[in-house]
Order: structure tokens, then C-alpha cells, then sequence
């Protein structure tokens, strides 16, 4: 789209050129011109800057880590008490892992069925009114949803399951749940909308019913579309801290069950960051998990890449 | 449909149609009912209780009966730093994405920047503004460390949503401007700006609403206390925001209201941040529903 652009804007330019009748403010405009060019370039590049400075002041204090703990004991340890100068960081990468799959096990059948619903079921009227209502989910505060995890959420967990305290692996996928539910919801929304109307004609002309339509044509067609929003939904849940950091319980353990305490790397971070040393190894084990936590996003965000432009071919 | 033979095979299957239509509205009638009872748990709680002095008054520490005026005052303060560092790059960056940059592997590689950078988690961006402005400039936990850790935050979405605003406008009233010999930031300023504006504002109001509510980037950059006084213009103060607040007073404060003082705050929190959504939001919801959000 650039190209032809910029060629009839430059042919613009040459013809104005011989009949301006105020060459001093076509000169004005030609040297705005230039310079807003500069000047939008200048700010994607300080975009790239931006991300550049995080890589670089996070990966450079983490890479401090491997100076003086070797590798293996911070990625295949349990063993987390910095008081002791045990930086195993297992625990908090493996509840990471499985907070993840709990929120996604959760939060994906509710997701897609409200996307299928919005974009295959429901009469206009209704479409127009969950979509926006499913945005009021964005618009809730992080620490909101923990705040109401924490005095809504927990008692409830408590008297349901019998256990003292409630906080752990549940009730933190349960907010998370929530949390992703509109981002996975609207972008499958999109691509269920965006399957071509002559796949549904033909599969109804063959005698389908709408379920058959919806589970045999329409979610096999937008899958890659779902699978991206999913993915979106991971990054989501993966990197939220505060909202996960008042309902897991806060304790440097693995979760073997749904109610035992624990804590993830956000979560780990966010809670002993304030109070370590600059230049001591447990603020560089802090910086080696935000450092794993931007190479999981990074993944994952490859991923959605990937399967993007295999979408595009195939369309 | 009935003009088949019915058999078992169809009979089935129509009936399985109708319980997964009936399944799919119990699904959409339980989730729209859970996010409604949602806010209003939140909005209940804290509204019937609020008092306009618990708006500006300080908090306490031991006595109960303690407001949150400078929290507030310092949460659209550091909001409004943001903005005013973020928008003017992030719009840049969305209109060079929209309007210049060429089909090519550069332009791959900036798109790839940008998408990167928005899936940084926030609580990253709070420890690089910890290492920037608390150890390499060693000024502390600032209001200035807060705004601009948090511009930080805002630049990759207001980039996105300035693109797709800019790139929804139709090309042909572009050629018309390149028609009467205009420049190409001439054309941007006046014709395409001008269209494509009602979209920016909605998008700038969902980024503000969003730092509004940040938590995790203030808790590590601006701190957990404020100045104790209540119009502090001062960049180089502590600057807890309303967000901290809430969070400070569930897990540290010894006050005895403060479960009260919580339920106020998170009411005020979402009370604000629907109304930045709702008020500039509203006229084009209906209109121009975009993917993300």
C-alpha cells in the first residue's frame, strides 16, 4: 500500500511545484512533510527501543545469576529459600505451567461456546449486547479481580471444599478464568465471523443440522483463529500478577493439589522484588524468572505468528 | 429440514441441535448474569457507603475514618504523565505502521517489535522502571518513575489501536487529497486524522482506563506511600496510586476499617475506569467493534 501511495503523493508534489501561487507555503508544507516522515519513523524506532531496554536491563541482571549459581540448580530445584542462598526456581515454573493449563482447561469451553454463540446463534439484538458487556471484563482493574477473588471467592471455595484457607491453583485459575475469558472470546468471535458463508451453505444443503454446522465445517474452518486466541489468552494469563498474587496463597512450593498455597513466578516476583538487595544473587534470580517470563511470551507470540501467515496461505 | 425422511440417524441429530442450542443460551444467559453480578458486587459494596470527604481525605494509618485524596490525586497524575509521554510516540508509531512503512522484511521485523513489546508482562515493565530510576538514576520510588514505567506500558497498544483506526480509513479520500496536490503529512493532518480521530480517542480511553487500574508496574515503581500531602505537584515524590492503595490496605494496613476502605476503593477504581470506557466509548460501540481489546 506504501508504494503507489508515496508515488502519487511525490507526482502531487511535482506538479504543485510549477503552479503554486505561495511557494513559501509549499515550502513549509514539503519541509513538514520531511519532517513528520522523521518523526513517525523516530517513534516506532523508540517502540523497538523500549523492548530493546527491557532484553536488555532484565537479561543482563539475570545472565548475573549463572555467575554464581549454576544453571541447573535454579531450573531443576525446588528448593527455594534465599536465606539459605537456595535459588530453586522449579516450583514457581511448574505452578506457572499448570496455573496456565487450569485457566485454559476453564476458561476456553466457556470462551469459545459465548464466541460460537455470538457469532453463529444469537439474533442481532443480542450479538450487540453480549459483545459489549463482555468488554466490561477489559475495563476491570487487575487487583480488582483479586480483591473480589480474595473476599468474594475464597470464603465461597472455603465452604464448598472444607479446607481452612482456600487459596492455591483453583481459586487463582478461577480469576484468571475470568480475566482471559474476553480476549479469547472476541478474537474466535472474529474468526468464526470470518469463515466464508458458502462452507455453512453447503454443509445445510447436505441436510446438516446447525450443531453439525457448528462442530463439523465452522470450528474446523476458524480453528487456527481459536488456537491464536487461545494463545493470546496464555500470554494473558501467564504474565498477570496482581490479581494472582491475592488468591494463591503466596507460598514458595509446588502445588500438588488445587487448594495447597503456592505461588508463580509473577506472583514470586512482584512479592520479594521490593525488599532484596540490588546486587545480590536472589535480585538476580528475581530478574532470571522475568527473564523466562519474557521468553515464554516471546514464544508465544511466535506461535500466534506462525500460524497467522499458514492462515493466510491457506486462505 | 423436514422434507427428508425422518430416520433415527436425523432424528437424533436434530434433537442433539436443540439441547446444544438451549446448552449454548444457558451459557451466554450464566456468563452474562456472573459479570453483571460482578460489578454490582463491586459497585454495591463500596457506592452506598461513599462519602465525597472519603474522596479527598488522607488515610489513615491507625484510626479508622481515613479517606483517599492523595492516592487519587496521585493516580491521575501518574495517568495523566503517561498519556502525555505515550500518545504522542505511540500515534506516531501507529500512523508510520498504517501510512509509511513499505511491504518488506524491515517493516516484519518492527511489527514483530511491536507485538513483542504487548506481550511484555506489566510486572516486567515494573522492574525495568526499578532498575532505570531506583538503581541507574538512584532517585527512588518516584511519581515520575511511576508515569513513565507505565508510558511504557500504554506505547505498544496505543500503537495498535492507532493503526487500525488509521488503516480503516477509506483510501480514496486519501488520492483525493494526493489529487489536489497535497503532501502526504499534509494528507494525514487534515484528511485522514480528522476520520480516523473518533477511533484514536476510543482507543487512548482504553489505555487510560486500563493504567488507570495498573497495579503491578506502580507497586515496583512508584511505591507503596505517598507524600502526606494532598496536592503534590512534585515528580520526585512517592506516588502510591489508588490501584496500590486497595492492595495496600488488604495485605499490610492495621486500620480496623480497612476492609471498608477496600471495598470504597475498588468501588471509586471501577466507578472511574467504566466511566473513562463508557463516556467517550459509548457512540461507537455499536459501530466499530475491533478484534483485541
Amino acid at each position: 500500500m506504501g508504494a503507489p501511495v508515496q508515488g502519487l503523493a511525490t507526482r502531487g508534489k511535482e506538479s504543485v511545484t510549477q503552479v503554486s501561487a505561495n511557494p513559501k507555503r509549499h515550502g513549509r508544507h514539503l519541509f513538514s512533510n520531511k519532517l513528520f516522515k522523521f518523526y513517525f519513523l523516530f517513534s516506532i524506532l523508540a517502540l523497538c527501543f523500549v523492548l530493546g531496554l527491557v532484553i536488555l536491563f532484565i537479561g543482563k541482571t539475570a545472565m548475573l545469576l549463572f555467575g554464581q549459581l549454576s544453571p541447573a540448580d535454579f531450573f531443576f530445584s525446588f528448593n527455594w529459600t534465599p536465606e539459605e542462598d537456595s535459588f530453586g526456581a522449579a516450583a514457581f515454573i511448574v505452578n506457572t505451567l499448570s496455573l496456565t493449563a487450569l485457566t485454559l482447561l476453564i476458561a476456553v469451553p466457556i470462551s469459545v461456546g459465548m464466541a460460537v454463540l455470538c457469532a453463529e446463534i444469537a439474533p442481532k439484538w443480542m450479538k450487540t449486547f453480549i459483545r459489549p458487556v463482555l468488554d466490561l471484563l477489559v475495563g476491570i482493574p487487575s487487583i480488582v479481580y483479586g480483591y473480589i477473588g480474595l473476599t468474594v471467592l475464597l470464603p465461597f471455595l472455603r465452604r464448598i471444599s472444607g479446607e481452612s484457607l482456600g487459596d492455591g491453583l483453583l481459586a487463582a485459575a478461577l480469576v484468571l478464568a475470568l480475566m482471559v475469558l474476553p480476549t479469547i472470546c472476541r478474537i474466535s468471535d472474529d474468526a468464526i465471523v470470518s469463515v466464508p458463508r458458502k462452507y455453512r451453505d453447503a454443509a445445510y444443503a447436505l441436510g446438516s443440522t446447525r450443531l453439525q454446522v457448528i462442530m463439523r465445517v465452522v470450528l474446523p474452518a476458524a480453528s487456527r483463529g481459536i488456537i491464536s486466541a487461545v494463545i493470546l489468552g496464555m500470554t494473558r494469563a501467564v504474565g498477570e500478577t496482581m490479581a494472582v498474587v491475592m488468591v494463591i496463597g503466596n507460598t514458595p512450593q509446588l502445588a500438588k493439589t488445587l487448594f495447597t498455597p503456592a505461588s508463580v513466578l509473577t506472583s514470586n516476583i512482584v512479592m520479594q522484588i521490593s525488599n532484596v538487595e540490588f546486587d545480590s544473587t536472589w535480585n538476580y534470580a528475581l530478574h532470571m524468572m522475568a527473564f523466562l517470563l519474557l521468553v515464554i511470551s516471546f514464544v508465544l507470540i511466535l506461535i500466534i505468528r506462525v500460524l497467522g501467515r499458514k492462515r493466510r496461505d491457506a486462505a | 429440514m423436514n422434507g427428508f425422511a425422518s430416520t433415527k440417524h436425523t432424528a437424533r441429530a436434530q434433537r442433539n441441535n436443540k439441547i446444544a442450542t438451549i446448552g449454548f443460551y444457558t451459557l451466554g444467559a450464566l456468563v452474562m448474569l456472573l459479570i453483571f453480578w460482578l460489578l454490582f458486587t463491586i459497585l454495591s459494596k463500596g457506592l452506598p457507603a461513599l462519602r465525597p470527604d472519603f474522596l479527598i481525605k488522607q488515610p489513615e494509618e491507625i484510626d479508622a475514618g481515613g479517606g483517599i485524596g492523595p492516592v487519587l490525586f496521585n493516580s491521575f497524575y501518574i495517568l495523566f504523565i503517561s498519556l502525555f509521554i505515550s500518545v504522542p510516540i505511540g500515534l506516531g508509531a501507529g500512523i508510520y505502521m498504517a501510512e509509511y512503512a513499505p511491504d518488506n522484511k524491515f517493516t516484519g521485523a518492527l511489527r514483530i517489535c511491536v507485538e513483542s513489546l504487548s506481550s511484555v508482562p506489566s510486572i516486567v515493565f515494573g522492574m525495568l522502571g526499578l532498575a532505570i530510576f531506583a538503581e541507574y538514576f538512584d532517585i527512588g520510588l518516584t511519581i515520575l518513575g511511576g508515569g513513565v514505567s507505565l508510558a511504557l506500558l500504554n506505547l505498544p497498544m496505543l500503537a495498535r489501536v492507532t493503526e487500525e483506526a488509521v488503516r480503516a480509513v477509506p483510501g480514496e479520500i486519501r488520492e483525493a487529497g494526493y489529487a489536489l496536490g497535497m503532501t502526504k503529512f499534509h494528507v494525514i493532518r487534515t484528511v485522514v486524522l480528522p476520520v480516523a480521530m473518533s477511533a484514536i480517542v476510543t482507543g487512548i480511553c482504553l489505555v487510560a482506563g486500563r493504567a488507570f487500574g495498573e497495579s503491578a508496574v506502580i507497586i515496583l515503581t512508584a511505591g507503596l506511600s505517598t507524600s502526606g500531602e494532598m496536592w503534590d505537584f512534585n515528580l520526585f515524590s512517592p506516588g502510591e496510586t489508588l490501584a496500590v492503595h486497595l492492595w495496600y490496605v488488604q495485605s499490610e494496613a492495621i486500620v480496623e476499617d480497612a476492609r471498608q476502605i477496600a471495598d470504597k476503593s475498588a468501588a471509586v477504581l471501577v466507578f472511574v475506569v467504566l466511566f473513562i470506557n463508557f463516556v467517550f466509548r459509548f457512540p461507537l460501540w455499536l459501530s466499530n467493534r475491533r478484534k483485541g481489546h
